[in-house]
């Protein structure tokens, strides 16, 4: 039976390692100027779990087939070297690993968070609520109005609880529920949680970000290929969670242009 | 020297000997037994769920029964699937995969083991059970209640679980429910905790060293201390959420929250701060489900192996140090969360550390293997299916404990396959390894080995037909807790989820076949010798199963390390701790 064990292991584990190797249901390709360098890092990183994940699969394989219905007359045997040379081997090679990934990896997490955007990011406004989300773009003037959460009303459109009556910054606010952006330039994206906590996640995009109630955060993002891609909400945020999701439009400057005035239009 | 006799004496009644008991042995044996229940009510509802998402328009005969509003004319709704999710993972992870390999085992096994003829405190032993016992009562009854179970998750998310019946249905009662249950289970865990430190220190027989402890004991004395640590942070959580919810607190919820056209009365809470509480509770919580089982497991292989593992001092130091780390680690479950991103840095790096004790543990594992004389048994396999699991498991950890990769891979599927396969089928599996291995001690009845293979196989290949598509998934972005997959990309999706939910049901089918052993060689099992694996440990000394004083009234004397096997110029092959047969050190080549 050891040996059964040991054939059922290495078909596991090739059979687990084909639809990675073949990419049947890899990530979509990256639309953004900073994914490179996370796919980069998961490519590493699937390099070196793939290699240690057959690795250990094929040495438990082979010592169960070698080793399983020894019996008295067998001489038991230590490892060469014994428990020494498995733990210098494990801190020399897991703490390169560790070093290396840790490095390489702290750039890529480093340009989405660290930078500050950019001077001439086009910056919108996001509001995420049980189950949808809104976007806002600041008009001509280029100034958002305030918020009220007090004057939030669905009915009447008023999703993010502007005053034009008494706030002119308002008035030329326009609001989406979906997210129309230029190519190649960068977006400076608020992010305001209504009620509960939400997220935002854009796999094309390489971006997810939860959305904290009583705290407004910011990412920022440079798309390069235009297109429609979906937002989906990732943070469980009640029973229609499922179905939280908008749109990610990545336009040509004169598209968007024409798409702000045709929603300022409404 | 043991104290504990003086605690209490024989039992004499019914009541006393099964029910209220301060036996430990009978109180590990209902430990076990709520284990048992919790599981299969756990793995009922994941079908229900894994049935749902394949099928959304189909109706569960007799669902309606349970839940008018959740399941009308038996099609589960939405809100119904997170209720079940919910409420799943909570049975999983608190009644089984903290009550079985740590309470259950550990309490019918860890006095024995050091020689003690009871834990130090056996009136708060058959407390922590009893107390268990209300909480899984409680957290049952947010079933019946009229607007059913929390939809909020295990992890009770705020200000979702903390708002009220506004946020959703399961929101009001059922979330009550969820956080007093949970608020018990940690009084109880702490007065469990408290007893194993307790006993490991103070009752250890006569040349019992610590070092002479074997590997589960150790993992159960070093998981008691994680225990006491965390679930002593998760009952204020849990005492603030309820706050929050009945007493107009705003400890978790901030000011101008408009939940379902409401503007909620509170200011000044943080939604981040349970983040913070819950995870400094919640990873910890890994490693007690998953400890015990490494214990289990390495006492189970030396066993089959009959020979020690290369280095018991280096097996402990790994166990001691991933115990630590454990506490270091907890902000990688909120990278994305709003915490500054620099903490994030801070966490990844102990996160990736830990990598390095757990890599020496299954390179020795696996070291020791060479040159044994490797016997194959059910609980031998479940073992090595163990080692399996955990490398599986433990790779793609690899991943997620990267920010950078967390951002696409967070939230989806990749997470459930990384946290299923490490903490549930891995410590899973050591639970069947430790049932197959020490129930004929337990129950003075041996299990049926063919059937117990027949059932490791069902399980381990339908486990990996389950849990490693979850992979593939998550790198195809496919987002997690999600009710039915309605969105362009995740639509394709659907062929893998239903090969999924058929692997689901075919290895659900194979835990008939466990019960079912279970159940019938406890009655009508051939009777067990005192030592059937021929081990080395002080459980194999006495009779199965033991008297109710475990060792007749003699204290017994330890002469050896815990695992003399393979011994040259010994009678046998191995030689019991307490034999007081002399022995040259092993050389072997």
């Amino acid at each position: 039976m050891g040996k059964l064990f040991a054939i059922t292991i290495v078909i596991i584990a090739v059979l687990s390692a084909i639809p990675v190797v073949m990419n049947y249901w890899g990530p979509p390709p990256d639309i953004s100027t900073h994914g490179y360098a996370i796919d980069e890092q998961m490519h590493e990183t699937m390099w070196e779990a793939g290699l240690s994940f057959l690795a250990a699969q094929f040495v438990l394989a082979f010592f169960v087939w070698s080793f399983a219905g020894k019996g008295k007359s067998d001489k038991l045997k230590d490892f060469p070297g014994g428990a020494k040379w498995l733990v210098i081997a494990a801190l020399v090679f897991v703490g390169t690993e560790i070093l290396a990934l840790g490095a390489i990896g702290q750039k890529a997490w480093a340009a989405v968070y660290f930078a500050a955007p950019e001077k001439d990011a086009l910056t919108i406004q996001s509001q995420a609520g049980q189950f949808a989300f809104y976007f806002r773009y600041p008009g001509p003037d280029g100034k958002f109005g305030t918020p009220h959460p007090d004057k939030i009303d669905e009915g009447n459109q008023n999703f993010f609880g502007l005053d034009p009556e008494n706030d002119v910054d308002s008035r030329d606010d326009i609001t989406a529920a979906e997210l129309a952006v230029p190519v190649n330039r960068q977006v400076n994206l608020t992010m305001h949680s209504k009620d509960v906590g939400h997220s935002f996640y854009v796999r094309e995009l390489r971006i997810q970000q939860d959305y904290v109630p009583g705290v407004d955060l910011a990412v920022h993002f440079t798309a390069t290929v235009p297109g429609k891609y979906e937002i989906v909400c990732t943070q469980l945020c009640g029973l229609g969670h499922y179905n939280m999701k908008a749109y990610l439009s990545v336009l040509s400057q004169e598209d968007f242009d024409k798409w702000l005035k045709d929603h300022a239009a409404q | 020297m043991s104290e504990a006799a003086a605690h209490h004496g024989p039992p004499t009644s019914f009541i006393g000997k099964y029910v209220f008991s301060l036996d430990h042995k009978i109180i590990g044996l209902q430990y076990y037994g709520l284990a048992l229940v919790a599981v299969f009510i756990g793995m009922f509802l994941s079908w229900l769920m894994r049935f749902h998402l394949v099928w959304p328009n189909a109706a569960v005969p007799g669902l309606a029964l349970l839940s008018k509003n959740g399941a009308p004319g038996g099609v589960i709704t939405p809100e119904y699937y997170l209720s079940l999710l919910t409420m799943h993972g909570t049975l999983m992870v608190f009644f089984v995969l903290t009550n079985a390999p740590f309470a259950a085992f550990g309490n019918y096994f860890l006095p024995i083991q050091i020689g003690a003829e009871d834990m130090a405190f056996p009136k708060f032993n058959m407390m922590s059970f009893w107390t268990t016992f209300v909480a899984f009562i409680v957290l049952l009854a947010a079933f019946v209640v009229p607007d059913g179970p929390p939809i909020s998750g295990w992890t009770a998310y705020a200000p979702l679980s903390a708002v009220g019946s506004d946020a959703g249905p399961g929101l009001g009662m059922g979330q009550n429910l969820w956080g007093i249950s949970i608020a018990i289970f940690c009084i109880a865990s702490l007065l469990g905790s408290l007893n194993f430190i307790a006993t490991t220190l103070d009752l250890r027989a006569k040349g019992m060293t610590l070092m002479r402890m074997p590997i589960c004991t150790w993992a159960w004395f070093i998981t008691s201390c994680i225990a006491l640590l965390a679930f002593a942070v998760l009952l204020p959580a849990c005492l603030l959420l309820i706050l929050d919810r009945v007493a107009g607190t705003s400890f978790f919820i901030p000011a101008g929250l408009m939940v379902n056209d409401k503007i909620q009365p509170h200011s000044g809470g943080s939604p981040l701060l349970w983040q913070h509480l819950f995870w400094f509770f919640g990873h910890p919580e890994v490693y007690i489900a998953i400890l015990p089982a490494m214990g289990i497991v390495s006492h189970i292989l030396i066993n089959s192996m009959r020979k020690p593992l290369l280095s018991h001092k280096v097996v402990i130091a790994s166990m001691l140090s991933i115990g630590f780390l454990s506490y270091m680690v907890w902000g990688h479950h909120m990278f994305l969360s709003g915490m500054n991103p620099f903490s994030a840095l801070v966490f990844s790096f102990p996160t990736l550390m830990i990598t390095i004790p757990a890599t020496i543990l299954t390179l020795i594992w696996l070291g020791s293997l060479y040159g044994s004389r490797l016997q194959i048994t059910a609980a031998s396999l479940f073992a090595l299916g163990f080692i399996s699991m955990f490398v599986s498991g433990g790779v793609s950890g690899f991943f997620l404990a990267q920010p950078s990769i967390d951002i696409y891979l967070h939230a989806t599927y990749f997470v459930v396959g990384h946290f299923h396969l490490v903490m549930g089928v891995a410590a899973i599996f050591g639970i069947f390894a430790g049932t197959y291995f020490w129930m004929p001690k337990m129950t003075g009845h041996m299990m049926n080995e063919t059937l117990g293979k027949v059932h490791f196989w069902m399980t381990f290949v339908g486990a990996y037909c389950i849990f490693m598509p979850f992979h593939y998934l998550g790198l195809a972005g496919n987002v997690r807790r999600y009710s039915s997959f309605v969105d362009d990309f995740m639509a394709p999706l659907l062929p893998v989820h239903k090969f999924i939910t058929i692997a689901a049901f075919f290895t659900g089918a194979a835990q008939l076949i466990f019960l079912y052993n279970l159940i019938y060689s406890r009655f009508k099992g051939p009777a067990a010798p005192p030592n059937p694996w021929n081990c080395t440990s002080l459980e194999w000394t006495m009779p199965s199963p033991p008297p109710w004083n475990n060792f007749g009234g003699v204290h017994p004397v330890v002469y050896h390390d815990p695992y003399q096997y393979g011994v040259e110029g010994a009678k046998e092959d191995f030689i019991m701790q307490t034999s007081p047969e002399q022995v040259k050190t092993p050389v072997r080549s």
